[in-house]
């Protein structure tokens, strides 16, 4: 291995202190004894009893959690299915149109994606609550799934699927016990990938939600509008966390799953 | 007990198992197979044999339902077969890839299609374990596919195919990857289940070997097309084209030209070399520049020149290959040609007074070499 030299090692540590001094900055503050945010007084845990006794936030945050696990999963079933026939369809009629289609939300503004939405709401007259927040989130979660299940599709082996055929099984069989399990890591990603997208977003959640249902990013940031309070660096410090454990959890099953499945392939199909 | 011969296409009142009708397979405008018309019978087992690409795999995913084809129809027990989806025809095949389904042990894998079949546990259960016995898999039933040998995977392939007992199997180089004592043994296994059975076996091998101990009938191929379809031993013995000759077995081939004479031809083939005669009831058309086939088991070699021989020619020893149970020779004749002479080695060492740059007769009877047309 070689060595870092001086001017990698700085260039690390810039790049890194670029990208976490905010973080750990408010991850200390939290930790703060005064209600002076930017002044310190000591070490103290007092906001995160704070927190817990505020109704506003914790309801805000059962909210997101509600809408950002029935989103991805409904979007991880529709991603799937959506990647499933783009890349086994074969030529159908339309396919360029149906995956332009399906990327295009990738690359849309999510001003745009949530005006829309508001609009499509509005038209036909859904009053906007969780039901709504859980629609838009699945919108456009599932172009991200649906990215995620097709670039393992392609390399998935179409023997196999051939195989279970042959041996008797339906189409949709031979999708359940075949490709489904050989796929799972890609679709369990694709599924972590829709909740942490769930969790975070604030734009369109803002655009769809309505005054029954908040969700918490909406909450902070209508809240920092007011001030910055000491409850918010405690709240955005436990957010933090949980996304933290989140992706390394994500990275690490599907980094290993796909590794071991790819192994596991390449020796079941010869050369 | 009277025993009849095997011989359902010389019968005209049997009716085809599979029957392929002009079929012809286009991948864009690459043909793949072209215009193809061939009749597989019930309890045939029948081999597919020819240079790789020559469109074999095609073949056999098309019976299967894999790919569609172009023009012409596949029929299988009398009705066209198009319409039915892979799932619903009665045919297993074994992939040259295997495909093996990853996230399932051996024994699942075998279990895989008696399971779709609905069938009672014990049933599956005592089907695996008579497939595992016969692969002889009983040791790694429960290992998952990478944790196995490229042959013992390949056994499993085999038996997942066999397990359902379908009407026809196809088996895409079932055996590649064994050894020979192993091949063998498979071989004999496979023949068996085929009389048990009565199962029909279309089978492509790349070893002709193999293909001569359990064919029935052997198919060779070349570039989408059949250049002949004929037992074993005919294919052997009189290929109907140089391909034919050259792809099955070592051969000699002797180019020359061809007189009609008696109930054969006469081959003149060098300048200062006898007249050769080939028995034949082939017609050449008119006659002329020809090839002539000899296997190099028929041609005789003689230290002495022999007598009443119809075919003889004498040359030097060029080379002599030993290969324990037969002896080749090269011997090249003054013309310039080489031919090989084999002889099975009956003693303990082979032909004492035979060696390097010894003159040497060659001599094979009017019937032994086929004459080709050019
Ligand atoms: N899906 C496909 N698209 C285009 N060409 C194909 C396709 N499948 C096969 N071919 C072509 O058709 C020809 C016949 O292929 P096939 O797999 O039947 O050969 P094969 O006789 O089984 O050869 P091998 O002995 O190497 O397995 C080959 O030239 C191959 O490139
Ligand atoms: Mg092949």
């Amino acid at each position: 291995m070689r060595r870092l030299t001086w001017f990698n090692a700085t260039s690390l540590t810039l790049g890194f202190a670029f990208l976490y001094i905010p973080m750990l900055i408010l991850i200390i503050f939290s930790f703060n004894a005064s209600k002076l945010v930017m002044v310190w007084a000591g070490f103290s845990t007092r906001w995160y009893g704070e927190l817990l006794q505020n109704e506003a936030f914790l309801s805000a945050a059962w909210t997101t959690l509600k809408v950002a696990v029935a989103s991805s999963t409904i979007a991880t079933v529709l991603g799937t299915m959506a990647a499933y026939v783009l890349i086994r369809g074969g030529r159908f009629w339309g396919r360029t149109l149906f995956s332009g289609m399906i990327y295009a939300p990738l690359v849309m503004p999510e001003v745009i994606t949530g005006l829309s939405l508001l609009l499509l709401f509005i038209g036909i007259g859904l009053d906007r609550g969780v039901l709504t927040i859980v629609l838009a989130h699945t919108t456009f979660s599932m172009c991200f799934v649906s990215v995620v299940v097709s670039s393992r599709l392609v390399s998935f082996d179409r023997s196999l699927e051939e195989a279970a055929l042959d041996l008797g099984s339906t189409p949709f069989e031979a999708f359940r016990l075949v490709t489904l399990p050989i796929i799972a890591p890609a679709v369990i990603s694709g599924w972590l990938l829709a909740f942490t997208l769930s969790l975070d977003d604030l734009v369109i959640a803002s655009f769809t939600s309505g005054p029954s249902a908040t969700t918490l990013p909406i909450k902070i940031f209508s809240s920092i509008r007011l001030g910055v309070s000491p409850e918010i660096n405690a709240l955005s410090t436990i957010l933090i966390l949980i996304v933290t454990i989140g992706v390394l959890t994500a990275s690490l099953v599907s980094k290993r799953s796909s590794l071991k499945m790819q192994a596991d392939e390449r020796a079941a199909v010869r050369n | 007990m009277a025993q009849t011969v095997f011989e359902p296409w010389n019968d005209p009142d049997q009716e085809p198992l599979i029957q392929f009708r002009n079929v012809t397979k286009r991948f864009g405008d690459f043909t793949a197979i072209d215009n193809l018309s061939l009749d597989i019978f019930e309890r045939e087992f029948f081999a597919l044999l020819g240079p790789s690409g020559c469109g074999k795999t095609t073949m056999m995913r098309m019976l299967a339902g894999f790919e569609g084809v172009s023009e012409g129809a596949i029929y299988l027990s009398g009705k066209d077969i198009a319409p039915v989806p892979p799932n619903k025809r009665a045919v297993n095949m074994m992939f040259q890839s295997y495909a093996l389904f990853p996230h399932l042990s051996v024994w699942d894998n075998i279990a895989f299609g008696l399971k779709r079949d609905r069938l009672p546990k014990k049933a599956i259960g005592d089907r695996v374990s008579e497939m595992l016995q016969l692969t002889r898999l009983e040791k790694f039933a429960h290992r998952k596919p990478h944790q196995i040998s490229g042959g013992q995977r390949q056994r499993v392939a085999l038996a997942r195919s066999l397990a359902k007992a379908p009407k026809l199997l196809l088996l895409d180089e079932p055996l590649g990857a064994l050894d020979k004592k192993l091949r063998q043994d498979t071989q004999f296994e496979l023949m068996d289940i085929q009389e048990k059975t009565g199962t029909t076996f279309v089978i492509v091998t790349h070893d002709q070997e193999e293909a001569m101990t359990v064919a029935s009938r052997v198919a060779v191929m070349d570039e989408g097309r059949l250049i002949q379809v004929d037992t074993p031993a005919q294919i052997y013995e009189s290929p109907n084209s140089l391909y034919v000759a050259d792809f099955i077995g070592d051969v000699n081939i002797i180019e020359g030209h061809a007189k009609k004479s008696g109930d054969g031809y006469d081959i003149t083939f060098a300048e200062g070399q006898p007249v050769l005669h080939a028995k034949t009831s082939r017609d050449l058309g008119s006659a002329g520049k020809c090839y002539l086939a000899i296997r190099p088991e028929k041609v005789t070699v003689s230290a002495e020149k022999p007598e009443g021989r119809t075919n003889l020619v004498k040359g030097t020893i060029l080379d002599i290959a030993y290969l324990g149970n037969l002896s080749t020779y090269h011997v090249k004749l003054a013309s310039g040609q080489i031919i090989k002479a084999q002889t099975a080695n009956t003693r303990r060492i082979a032909r004492r007074d035979l060696t390097w740059e010894d003159e040497v007769w060659l001599s094979w009877t009017e019937t032994a070499a086929v004459v080709l047309e050019v």
